[in-house]
């Protein structure tokens, strides 16, 4: 039996077409990642999944129950974190985990094993209203509501979305932490660099799934030669490399600028020579392993041109 | 599950800011002030008067009008002109001008007249006004008459008297006419609003849809909504019931218990109406407007201010889809009346058949957003 199962999921919203025949599978236990910009169609999906929205055409499975005939037993055994901080503003830490303890006909100390590492973190504001938490505490805290229920499917819609990088760094931690209890976990973010710590990504463009791989699979298949090209003026630099003939791409990539190259003649010391002509200094030229980033750019721009 | 949702609820209720006083602060301030600032009775209007006739009679006419308590003589004007200007500055509503052969007319022909003119751009207080000074001289004259009828010796003349009684509301006081109409409001606020506001929020924050991916039904959560606001509901009615007693002294004629008999089908109707408009609104701004839009037509067909057989027939007719109008019927009939159910089943099947139908669009409306 497979953790959660798509098929051929589409849904519209009036014209426009949220997800268009999204299909992918995730195992039991697997840490699975859909990483794609702002209006990919993750949440939809999402929704799908989660039973609060029905697709248009298609089928799915979680735990193997369909979601449209079986959606009860799915809510049962579900845990969703939606993108947006959805607890109870005016009520403390301590009184959401009991509320969705309760709702689930469980109590917080039954499964508190599994909420331990992260509630610790919180636990000196348990009196706190969730409203007044900073926006990484109330992920922690929504994390923890999840999962109070001990579920087996998670879905955690943009969790570190508006979160600071240590706190990210615990979310992650934790998530790795649960898989080792045999819970499914579905993650969705817009942030390339979390997707390393997934077992399998799925790229996500358009409502598309463009490509479904292992983090290192992927990097893999990125065969084109990769290079980090640094300057003093960065803006100038991104325009006069697109003009460079033998430039296939380049992309703003934080410090660097990451550029493919259309076959491979051209060496760094001449791509430095050329932009030293055009009167750039402090050059750096080096040959770098692509990045999931990479792979999305490079995959999104070939599908565009499809 | 159901009682901890509950106890939520209640957890939320009493630690909001403002709601725990709204309930006891909206019915003191509504039934304590509404009534008094809403009265229909018209006093201190501003007289002008033009005497051209300056003879006893016409003295003692002005006295009389000074001393009925409904006017003001603001000013005294030399001709109609002046007077007009002073109407015009808005100094006098209403004009009362004495021609100059007002004591001959009377004294030697038995017959006279004088002008009044109201400004009746508030057509409520001009036509009131001048009927009001209309009356006064009337009195006026049928006492002249009587003294003269006296004064020659003759004979007095039989005449009907005529004695009302006024059932039900013997001083005819606007107030008590008010009030109990003014707690249906009140109840239908707090009842039909607040859980369908209260709804709408969970949608709007996105709590609901947390809670929809829980075994949390819909009916349970629903229920949990609906049970605290009825709950509240009834203590505002019994505030009310205290306030109307403590500033007016008014205690139903009939039973508190039929009062809360329709009392629950009102509300189990009007929570049914918040329910449709919590399916169809998605945040709190919308769902105000559309309550908003809904609540003024009904209580305009309510009969709240004007009563409902005086409007037009189409109006009356569409009267009939305002709920509020049975529930004021019932109260006023048993808070004045001392009505008992047996007197109101038309009213009693009027708003079952209004509970089936909102709560029946509730669950249908409700099906097909899901």
């Amino acid at each position: 039996m497979k953790g959660i199962v798509a098929q051929n999921i589409s849904r519209k919203f009036g014209r426009v077409e949220a997800l268009r025949n999204v299909s992918f599978e995730v195992n039991q236990g697997e840490l699975f990642g859909i990483i794609g910009p702002d209006g990919a169609g993750k949440t939809t999906l999402f929704r799908i999944l989660t039973t609060l929205l029905l697709a248009d055409s298609g089928a799915g499975e979680v735990d193997g129950f369909d979601i449209v005939k079986d959606f009860r037993k799915i809510r049962q055994r579900v845990g969703y974190m939606p993108g947006r901080f959805s607890l109870y503003q005016d009520l403390t830490v301590e009184e959401n985990l009991k509320i969705f303890a309760t709702v689930f006909n469980t109590t917080i100390e039954e499964n508190y094993g599994l909420i331990r590492d992260i509630y610790e973190q919180i636990e000196p504001f348990k009196k706190r209203r969730a409203g007044a938490l900073s926006g990484g505490m109330k992920q922690k805290l929504a994390l923890c509501c999840a999962l109070i229920h001990k579920p087996t499917v998670l879905f955690l819609d943009e969790p570190t979305t508006g979160v600071d990088p240590i706190s990210r760094r615990d979310l992650w931690e934790m998530l790795v932490k649960l898989k080792k209890e045999q819970i499914t976990i579905l993650v969705s973010t817009p942030y390339m660099d979390e997707a390393g710590l997934c077992d399998r990504i799925a790229l996500m463009q358009h409502g598309r799934l463009l490509k479904i791989e292992t983090p290192a699979g992927l990097a893999k298949q990125f065969t084109d030669a990769l290079w980090a090209v640094r300057s003093l003026s960065m803006s100038k630099l991104l325009t006069d490399l697109r003009r460079h003939p033998q430039v296939e791409t380049c992309y703003a990539f934080g410090d660097a600028h990451h550029v493919t190259l259309k076959a491979g003649l051209l060496k760094p010391e001449e791509l430095a020579a050329y932009l030293a002509g055009l009167g750039h200094s402090d050059i750096g030229v080096e040959p770098i392993t692509a990045t999931v980033e990479d792979c999305f750019m490079n995959l999104a721009a070939n599908k565009i041109e499809l | 599950m159901l009682k901890y949702l509950l106890e939520k609820e209640f957890k939320q209720f009493f630690r909001s800011r403002f709601l725990p006083k709204f309930v006891i602060v909206f019915p003191f301030v509504a039934l304590a002030i509404f009534p008094l600032a809403v009265n229909f009775s018209i006093k201190k209007i501003s007289l002008s008067v033009v005497d051209n006739s300056h003879s006893p009679y016409s003295g003692r006419l002005i006295q009389k009008i000074a001393s009925s308590g409904y006017f003001r003589i603001t000013t005294v004007a030399a001709d109609y002109r002046q007077a007009i200007e002073s109407v015009e500055l808005d100094k006098a509503d209403i004009v009362l001008e004495i021609p100059p052969r007002f004591e001959p007319e009377l004294v030697n022909d038995r017959k006279t007249g004088v002008m009044i003119s109201a400004n009746t751009v508030n057509g409520m207080k001009g036509g009131l006004g001048s009927a009001y000074l209309a009356s006064i001289m009337t009195d006026f004259s049928a006492e002249v008459r009587s003294e003269w009828i006296q004064g020659a010796g003759g004979e007095v003349i039989a005449a009907a008297r005529i004695i009302p009684t006024f059932r039900y509301n013997p001083h005819m006081g606007y107030t008590i006419y008010m009030i109990p109409a003014l707690m249906v409001m009140m109840l239908a606020m707090v009842c039909g609003f607040l859980p369908a506001l209260n709804i709408v929020g969970e949608k709007e924050k996105g709590t609901m849809e947390q809670m929809n991916v829980t075994p949390v039904s819909k009916f349970q959560f629903i229920l949990s909504k609906l049970i605290p606001f009825w709950i509240i509901g009834f203590v505002v009615l019994s505030v009310c019931f205290f306030v109307a007693w403590l500033f007016y002294g008014l205690v139903p004629t009939g039973h508190f218990s039929t009062i809360y008999l329709f009392a629950s089908v009102f509300v189990l109707a009007f929570s049914g109406f918040g329910l449709v408009i919590s399916n169809y609104a998605n945040t709190i701004q919308q769902a105000m407007f559309m309550m908003f839009f809904v609540i003024i037509t009904f209580i305009f067909l309510s009969g709240l201010y004007t009563p409902v057989t005086s409007m037009p027939d189409w109006a009356q007719s569409v009267s009939r889809i305002s709920p509020l109008k049975y529930m004021m019927q019932v109260m006023r009939l048993v808070y004045l009346k001392g009505s008992t159910f047996h007197e109101l089943v038309p009213q009693f099947i009027a708003l079952s058949g209004f509970a089936v139908f909102f709560n029946g669009w509730a669950v249908w409306s409700y099906r097909k957003r899901g």
